[in-house]
């Protein structure tokens, strides 16, 4: 076989596919980096039930107060769920209007400045959220939610007696919403702005306003991502634990009332304020709250994912 | 098709009715060959200047179009041809920066005056693209109702469903879709999605078309469908067509226009509009010979 320059080494069909030497640093570097991630989930997940273990065994006159461990949880799942959910129903409404106005409706100068502002906040540590909350948003609270207690006293969530200082749950909604509010809004400005120029132009063309267009085009396009974008930001606000460790004062109270002194606390916030004093079963019992709001955490960011991935699958379009 | 008279009722928007000046008179039809069904409106552009920013793209343009009749624009890409269209129905100034001088009258009104709504201007100057753009999440019958959806006035269902009946008949698709009317438009071919464009937009019955390039992603078949359906729609609406394609100038339309550039960087201009017949066998400049003659271009 005479050795040309390009003539194959082997015949084909004999021995491996050529691979150069570049592709398989850069794979088995790709490979590691995802191995590491798997790992590092797994492990999170053997050491909260290994440790949640001994609570979950234990027989109930050992836990704190005697209580049964679902009668601890529970409230501390009711208080995550509720202020997670006050922060979703202010967040993404907030979220898809300031995507909307940079992406659509705004001048660009002034978009690029909003989108960036938008975006410094999710620079802003949680533990500035807390003390701004607890500082000047709760006391700013109080004439507005004894005006609400007065006023609309008969909705549950207005039942009051209205906190005079502020720590409320409904406080703490509104900081998570802040917070989380940078997540969905760049999630839905990016999907905002790539909705195809044509369909736009076409359902202008056909006589729609601006704000028609919008309706018409831009948000069934955007949908998916805008609900994918809210579990992201859901995701944060369930495990957020510095605001609202500051922010809420906690009673333990399985209540719907938003604007009164007595609160659940959440899971995280319980951690973090139990976990220094604990000591022997106390600590397996609060990893095993762990273990629930971890659990809660992936199911919500695995729903996400779903949705993300059936628009993928429908074209993206 | 009687009752495409009764929806041309929509009422011209003459707040304020321009100075109704036809600048020259139409010359004489060439070919009387399509009986006209509706009476559709002329369009007048006189000393247009179009301009992205401060490049001006388009420059000097006058011309008439004649009502009932198709009008061809030819010349080489980046020659300002989808520019101008643009600009007959106000889609140009959608992008940044970009402007329009000079008058586009429709049946003698202003479209650029000042108190026209871009609105109203697009609802009686329909436009199908090049890019055949059903909306997706929209079904067949869903986007061929999506114009009159938009015209806030309430249509009854029984009233909507003859207009999508009538207006998928007229685009030539009905028969391939009646039986899946609520499905996905995503899932015809891209012939059927551009005739389904067609559909959407002469549902809110227009007084003119405009058409970028509409064969231009499409097959040759499915391209004789369009060019046929074409021939259909002028004895309702006043056509503008833009086209690369120089058979299908030749074969579709009644009127052909030549734009050109002299080089890259200067304003598109509109050398020579005449008569489809005449522009292909004895063009008036020798520029639009060798263009239509495939000698340059």
């Amino acid at each position: 076989m005479s050795a040309g320059p390009i003539s194959a080494p082997e015949a084909p069909g004999s021995g491996k596919a050529i691979r150069r030497p570049g592709d398989r640093v850069f794979s088995g570097l790709a490979i590691a980096a995802g191995l590491t991630i798997l790992i590092v989930l797994a492990g999170v997940a053997i050491f909260l039930i290994g440790e949640a273990w001994p609570a979950i065994t234990a027989p109930v006159s050992d836990l704190p107060d005697g209580k049964s461990l679902i009668h601890y949880i529970w409230p501390l799942v009711f208080g995550t769920l509720l202020s997670s959910t006050i922060a979703i129903i202010i967040a993404v409404p907030m979220a898809i209007a300031v995507a909307l106005f940079t992406s659509h409706i705004a001048p660009k100068a002034i978009s690029m400045s909003v989108s960036y502002l938008v975006d410094l906040l999710a620079a802003i540590p949680s533990i500035i959220y807390g003390i701004w909350g607890i500082a000047v948003l709760g006391p700013a609270s109080v004439p507005v939610t004894q005006w609400l207690s007065d006023h609309f006293g008969f909705i549950p969530f207005f039942d009051g007696p209205a906190s005079t200082t502020g720590r409320t749950m409904l406080v703490a909604g509104l900081v998570l919403a802040l917070m989380i509010l940078p997540i969905v809004c760049a999630v839905a400005r990016e999907v905002f702005q790539q909705t195809p120029k044509g369909l736009q132009e076409s359902a202008l063309a056909l006589g729609a306003t601006r704000w028609e267009m919008i309706r018409m085009v831009v948000l069934p396009f955007g949908r998916s991502a805008v609900v994918a974008g809210s579990m992201l930001g859901l995701g944060r606000a369930l495990g957020e634990t510095m605001a609202v460790t500051i922010i809420l004062s906690v009673t333990g109270t399985i209540t719907f009332d938003l604007i009164s002194s007595e609160n659940p606390s959440t899971i995280a916030a319980n951690i973090a304020l139990q976990f220094p004093e604990s000591s022997g079963l106390d600590v397996n019992v609060l990893i095993a709250t762990g273990l629930v709001l971890f659990a809660i955490t992936l199911a919500v960011n695995m729903f996400a994912r779903t949705i993300i991935s059936r628009r993928e699958a429908a074209g993206g379009r | 098709m009687n009752e495409t008279e009764t929806m041309k009722e929509k009422e011209m928007v003459d707040a304020q009715a321009g100075p109704a000046d036809p600048i020259m008179d139409p010359p004489a039809s060439p070919s009387a060959t399509a009986t006209v069904d509706a009476k559709a409106k002329r369009i007048d552009a006189e000393d247009l200047n179009i301009y992205y920013g401060d490049f001006l793209a388009v420059k000097d343009c006058s011309v008439n179009i004649h009502p009932n009749k198709v009008t061809a624009l030819i010349g080489s890409s980046g020659c300002g041809k989808s520019t101008f269209l643009r600009s007959l129905n106000r889609m140009h100034e959608l992008i940044d920066g970009a402007r329009v001088e000079g008058k586009v009258l429709l049946d003698g009104t202003d479209i650029y005056a000042r108190n026209m709504d871009p609105v109203l201007v697009r609802q009686q100057i329909g436009m199908v693209f090049q890019q055949p753009n059903p909306f997706p999440t929209m079904s067949i019958y869903e986007n061929t109702a999506a114009g009159l959806r938009l015209n806030r006035k309430k249509t009854k269902k029984t009233e909507l469903d003859g207009i999508v009946e009538r207006s998928l008949t007229g685009a030539h698709l009905w028969d391939e879709v009646k039986d899946r009317l609520d499905k996905p438009a995503g899932g015809l071919s891209g012939g059927q999605q551009q005739r389904l464009c067609i559909a959407r937009a002469t549902a809110i019955e227009p007084e003119v078309l405009l058409m970028d390039e509409p064969c231009s992603a499409l097959d040759p078949i499915a391209t004789l469908a369009i060019e046929d359906l074409i021939n259909e729609l002028k004895k309702r609406f006043t056509i503008v067509i833009v086209t690369h394609n120089m058979q299908q100038a030749a074969r579709a339309s009644d009127y052909t226009g030549f734009f050109n550039i002299e080089k890259s960087g200067d304003p598109g201009v509109l050398v020579e509009i005449d008569e489809t017949e005449k522009i292909f066998s004895n063009p008036r400049l020798k520029e639009t010979e060798d263009y239509v003659s495939g000698r340059f271009g």
